[in-house]
């Protein structure tokens, strides 16, 4: 059970900062995470007074306030014309639209789950993610750092015209996945992000390594083999380690044929 | 007819759809304490020191009750007639648990936050014992469940504490060695069904006052008031006249609430406290401690000649009832009489079953009651009988299908008075196309389509147990109050019982009130369960209404003063046959001198359980690569004689399929290695969405039940059975893999396909 | 904590626990059509609006809910009796219980959606679980509602 002794609507960043760093206090997103914990807290910090719900798109970026929604994500047109839809795709799974309407961006990356659809998806983008003190780092080096007291206040993606495809397979239809895989190209880089393996997303990239023009089947399928063994698997109620890992194999072939499709 | 065989609206409809406080928990006083469970972390051990004295002590806290505050008398929660055949082998709270999720403690107080944190502050010493939690080692295991000396068993079902054994037992038509061993082919394999939960959307949950006489009043949202009653009674030793239930409307059943999963916790804080209680399950709780579908291994031998004629069969049942025995000898039963009877040309069968105690949570009972698993099995072995035929599963039941008329040595000797089984299969076919679709068609994609079936029976209540009674009064405004025992879950029970009524009385649906039951005013029920609401009560709705207007015409004729003979009742009014004289109801109703009023009440006991019968098709769309399954498309024709209601049985088939596609494809209880439940929210026990259900397409073809009120048989259980097997069978014809244990997932497909390909 | 909303155009203002959940506020200020399926926001039942958006009340601190407007079933009577005769006739309601979340949630989503297929439906509606009803009869009186309203010029049937 989770208990609040005050709700703290902050004013400022830097006051939501200064109350995070204390171990009882929390920043609370859509809470629909933290409400299934058993925790004690403080004070709640509530970031939803700074006008971080909104998405602005620019020339070249995306920012994407961390109390967006991921219904929010879904519905932006042109945040999905960017990545061909993969984002919708990614969160379209996710409980239900009541669910997307209060689910939020920065919960989801800053919790970095195992199962997580929405960081394996960003993760093959251009994404950083913006925090408070540390500033601006790329997404794929904010999965890997420990969690911290720092306030996660934007998620940034920049428009550099790549190619996208997300899959998951999952037992019933809104269940966690039992494995995600998102496949970008840009140029002659394959970007891959395994998530749900049940370990949270990790990305590999790879430069040159498909023929230019017209790979075969053959050799997708040989890059795929490659590009699975990057990533570890492992067991859990959804799914055992070995089928997680034959389908990661199955889907990245899927992927690059994907985003090979229109190329040539 | 009128009334019956028409879509009429359910009477409480738009009170539901808008959302009225009709439930339970909206209707509990606001002053009620509320009462929460501390539950045992252990799968297995004796409570050596328990302290409350802690929760005691905080401010609003009413009472702490543990295994000695509690009579050391032991009962059952099944809700059965008496003498039940679920072993007597609970108390409120045990000095032995035996299950992670036991309850340990008993807590009440004023408000939610204070109640949790005396939980909190319980200390609790266990002595921990070696579980047993593979059921197939259950049985003569030297770790023993309920060793205890007052565990008792009042039915002959072959139970016995010392062996872990809740029942068990055998019984035999021919000499099935003999007749298999003269077939020419032959199957033996075993199949594996799980545990599920029924997932009512409203959890369990009970309030208990004193009124004002001293009688403990318990609303509750349960299947069985009657029953309820009897079980609080045996709990906490007070006689059964000093106790009162009353179901309000209740948030779905489906066997679940056919066990009294809570009442026994408000009600004793109220008889301790005097003061009214409330207990409201957690959606966690209902998924740790609550009744779901034993988990069965059935081993099934079926032989047949040349020509595919099924000769014998030979089930053997190890059924998991867990800690508790609640429903556990009277599933396993069915897994064998509401599946072999499918199969008219069997010359002999044999049919044994065991029951055993685990330390996982106490089975209970989930629509289908033991034929869905039984049927799951032996349908899934004829399909591979068929499969080794080289015969199309559709022809093979064709040939050997139950037919009206026949006597079912399997089903009790019973003779089968009605049965369209073979116009619902050559519906069926029609209505998915399966001439064009078996056994699969490959598509472009790298997916392959395919389509599978499975026939279903179950019955229409307990042979010479159910039993429900009907009072009608005509009232003051010349129209009718109905009150019966049966329980309306959202089955739509009160509205199909209103409109056999109006049939039998030539009036409106609408002329009829039905009231909620309420064990002080409602005439006897045994419950809504095994199917029996349609068959039994409308049944005794019929004898009712008979009685009823040999009164009003009786009443009628001395009005008008003339021979009953000469008299009829035709809805409105009672009228001379020979002449111009007539008095319609409602004169009567208040017509002076005269002392009989207009009411009569009848009881209904029926001699025989009449089965209803499904067909089911199945399409699925399998990935060749990964295995992952779509279901498309499920058909089925339903033949429950006739329709009462045509929309509420549409519903109920297709919830009934839904639930049954839920458990072919993911839903599974599963332990980890100390018996913790890892299925403990609808997060990580999944049950269909809409997206999951594909397109359910529900079709008809009624035979006459003639003993049946109006034709009609029951409905409300047979439907879930078809869809586990159906499903299999689409899967062998697509891919030809057999997947024997449930749920039939994507990796167990693949898995499969793996395997082939060595 | 002081706070103050409006509940079915109703103003309130109240003192709250920092914890408090919308789903129980509303169910002590008589909203009694809010119901509770879960603990971990899987099933819809308590589906409700705030500031014309469908949120779970299972998951939303009351605190959250301070200067907004929240809408529940008792607040749409008529649109409930609208709709609600179409699962009527359909015998689309089984227990109910599911119901006002369900009934609720088409209600906005017949503001969204414009035309919506019956994929569309059951997506938009994936949230909202139902055990008895095998979802059927509710996209039947759904799509004879949304004819009837001019919203979906599909086939029904
Ligand atoms: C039943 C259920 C099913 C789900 N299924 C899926 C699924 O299939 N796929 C999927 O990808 N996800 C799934 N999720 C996860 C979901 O999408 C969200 O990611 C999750 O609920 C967290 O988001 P939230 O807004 O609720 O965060 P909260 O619960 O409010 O917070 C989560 C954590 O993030 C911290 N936090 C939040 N915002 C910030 C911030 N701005 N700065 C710093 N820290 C912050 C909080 O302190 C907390 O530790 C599921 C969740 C549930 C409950
Ligand atoms: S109560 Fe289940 S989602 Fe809110
Ligand atoms: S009608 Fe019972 S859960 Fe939907």
């Amino acid at each position: 059970m989770i208990t609040i002794n005050n709700f703290v609507k902050v004013k400022t960043l830097a006051e939501a900062y200064q109350l995070n760093q204390k171990r009882t206090n929390v920043v609370i997103g859509g809470f629909m995470w933290l409400k299934m914990g058993n925790r004690k807290i403080q004070n709640a910090i509530d970031l939803s007074g700074l006008g971080l719900n909104k998405i602005e798109e620019t020339d070249d970026e995306f920012r994407i306030g961390s109390m967006c929604t991921l219904r929010d994500l879904e519905l932006h047109e042109g945040l999905n014309n960017e990545c061909q839809g993969a984002l919708k795709e990614a969160v379209y799974h996710i409980v239900g639209v009541q669910f997307r309407n209060g689910a939020t961006v920065g919960g989801s990356i800053y919790g970095r789950y195992g199962f997580s659809d929405v960081l394996t998806c960003l993760m093959v983008l251009d994404c950083y993610v913006e925090l408070f003190k540390g500033g601006i780092i790329s997404l794929k080096e904010f999965a890997k750092k420990k969690y911290d007291n720092d306030i996660l206040v934007r998620i940034l993606i920049k428009k550099d015209s790549r190619k996208v495809s997300y899959q998951s397979q999952r037992n019933a239809k809104m269940d966690f996945p039992l494995i995600a895989v998102a496949v970008a190209k840009k140029k002659n880089n394959i970007f891959v992000a395994v998530g749900a393996r049940p370990m949270k997303a990790k990305l590999i990239q790879k430069s040159g390594c498909l023929s230019e023009q017209n790979p075969s089947q053959e050799e997708i399928a040989e890059f795929a083999d490659w590009a699975k063994g990057q990533f570890s698997y492992g067991s859990n109620m959804r799914a055992s380690k070995e089928y997680r890992e034959y389908l990661a194999y199955v889907y990245i072939k899927r992927g690059v044929k994907e985003v090979l499709k229109d190329d040539h | 007819m009128r009334s019956v065989n028409q879509p009429v609206r359910k009477k409480d409809a738009m009170s539901l759809v808008t959302g009225q406080p009709v439930y339970t928990q909206d209707i509990a006083p606001k002053d009620c304490l509320v009462v929460k469970i501390l539950r045992s972390p252990y799968a297995h051990a004796l409570i050596k020191e328990i302290k409350t004295e802690s929760a005691m002590k905080l401010s609003g806290i009413e009472c702490v009750l543990t295994y000695k505050d509690v009579p050391d008398k032991r009962f059952t929660l099944a809700g059965q007639t008496f003498p039940e055949p679920s072993p007597y082998d609970r108390l409120i709270l045990d000095e032995k648990v035996r299950f992670i999720g036991d309850a340990v403690a008993i807590v009440a107080g004023d408000n939610e936050k204070t109640v949790d944190k005396a939980l909190r502050r319980i200390k609790v010493k266990y002595d921990i014992l070696e579980p047993i939690l593979d059921f197939r080692c259950a049985k003569d295991n030297e770790v023993l469940i309920h060793p205890e000396q007052n565990w008792r068993s009042l039915c002959n079902v072959g139970a016995d504490n010392k062996r872990n054994l809740c029942a068990s037992g055998e019984e035999k038509h021919g000499d099935v060695d003999e007749i298999i061993g003269g077939c020419d082919w032959i199957i033996e394999q075993t199949y594996h069904t799980k545990a599920n939960q029924q997932v009512t959307m409203e959890t369990s949950r009970t309030f208990t006052y004193l009124d004002e006489t001293g009688k403990l009043t318990c609303v509750t949202s349960t299947q069985i008031p009657f029953h309820v009653k009897r079980i609080l009674s045996n709990a906490l030793e007070l006689p059964e006249s000093r106790i009162r239930v009353i179901k309000p409307r209740i948030g779905g059943g489906f066997g679940a609430k056919q066990t009294a999963v809570t009442e026994v916790y408000p009600a004793i804080v109220t008889v301790k406290t005097g003061k009214p209680a409330l207990i409201v399950y957690t959606r966690r709780e209902s998924f740790i401690a609550s009744s779901p579908r034993h988990e069965n291994e059935i081993k099934v031998r079926i032989g047949a000649d040349k020509n595919g004629i099924i000769k014998g069969i030979d089930m053997i049942t190890l059924s998991n009832t867990g800690a508790y025995g609640e429903h556990g000898p009277t599933t396993v039963g069915l897994s064998g009489h509401k599946s072999l009877p499918l199969y008219g040309k069997v010359e002999a069968y044999h049919f044994r079953y065991d029951v055993v105690y685990t330390n996982v949570m106490s089975a209970g009972a989930y629509r289908g009651y033991g034929a869905t698993q039984g049927i799951f099995a032996l349908e899934s072995a004829v399909n591979e009988l068929a499969e080794k035929m080289g015969m199309d599963p559709v022809q093979i039941r064709e040939i050997n299908m139950v037919r009206e008329g026949a006597v079912m040595p399997a089903y009790y000797g019973e003779t089968l008075n009605s049965c369209a089984l073979d116009r619902c299969m050559a519906k069926a076919k029609e209505m998915i196309g399966w001439d064009e679709k078996y056994p699969r068609i490959n598509l472009k994609n790298g997916k392959v389509r395919s389509v599978g079936v499975s026939m279903a029976m179950q019955g229409s209540g307990i042979a010479n147990v159910d039993t429900a009674g009907v009072l009608i009064k005509v009232n003051a405004a010349g129209l009718y109050d109905m009150k019966i025992g049966a329980t309306d879950m959202g089955t739509g029970c009160d509205t199909i019982l209103a409109q056999i009524a109006a049939e039998c009385l030539h009036c409106s649906v609408d002329d009829i009130t039905v009231s909620g039951v309420d064990t002080d005013v409602s005439p006897y029920d045994s419950g809504s369960y095994a199917s029996s609401t349609t068959y039994v009560t409308g049944n005794a709705v019929v004898n009712t209404c008979e009685t009823l207007v040999e009164k009003i015409r009786d009443k009628g004729a001395r009005q008008l003063g003339c021979a009953i003979e000469d008299v009829e009742f035709d809805g409105a009014r009672v009228y001379q046959v020979d002449a111009k004289e007539s008095i319609n109801l409602k004169d009567l109703t208040v017509a002076v001198g005269s002392d009989k009023e207009l009411s009569a009440t009848e009881l209904f006991c029926s001699p025989v359980s009449p089965p209803p019968f499904v067909v089911g098709m199945a399409e699925v769309e399998i990935d060749k690569e990964t295995g992952k399954i779509d279901l498309i498309d499920y058909v089925a024709v339903v033949d429950c004689g006739t329709v009462i209601n045509t929309n509420l049985v549409r519903l109920q088939t297709e919830g009934g399929i839904a639930q049954g596609i839920g458990m072919a494809l993911y839903e599974d209880i599963t332990y980890g290695e100390s018996g913790r439940n890892f299925s403990n929210s609808l997060m990580q026990y999944k049950i269909p969405t809409r997206l999951d259900v594909g397109r359910i397409r529900v079709g008809f073809e009624s035979s006459y039940e003639p003993t049946g009120p109006f034709g009609a048989k029951s409905i409300g259980e047979v439907v879930i059975n078809t869809p586990a097997p159906a499903i299999a069978n689409a899967v062998f014809n697509g891919v030809r893999v057999k997947v024997r244990e449930l749920p039939i997932t994507a990796e167990k497909i693949y898995n499969g396909m793996k395997q082939k390909n060595i | 904590m002081i706070i103050k909303l409006w509940v079915n155009d109703k103003k309130i203002t109240d003192e709250i626990d920092g914890d408090a959940i919308l789903l129980d506020f509303l169910r002590d200020h008589g909203c009694y059509s809010v119901k509770r399926g879960c603990e971990t926001s899987n099933c819809g039942l308590c589906t409700v609006l705030m500031d014309s958006k469908l949120v779970l009340s299972c998951s939303t601190l009351v605190a959250r809910a301070d200067g907004k407007h929240v809408i529940t079933l008792e607040g749409l009577q008529e649109e409930a009796k609208e709709f609600g005769g179409f699962l009527a006739d359909q015998g689309a309601e089984q227990c109910g219980f599911c119901s006002p979340g369900l009934v609720i949630s088409v209600l906005t989503m017949v503001k969204e959606l414009k035309n919506p297929s019956d994929r569309e439906i059951s997506e938009y509606l994936s949230g909202n679980l139902c055990r008895c009803s095998g979802y059927m009869g509710q996209l039947r009186a759904i799509k004879r509602y949304l004819n009837q309203k001019g919203a979906q010029k599909n086939e029904i049937s």
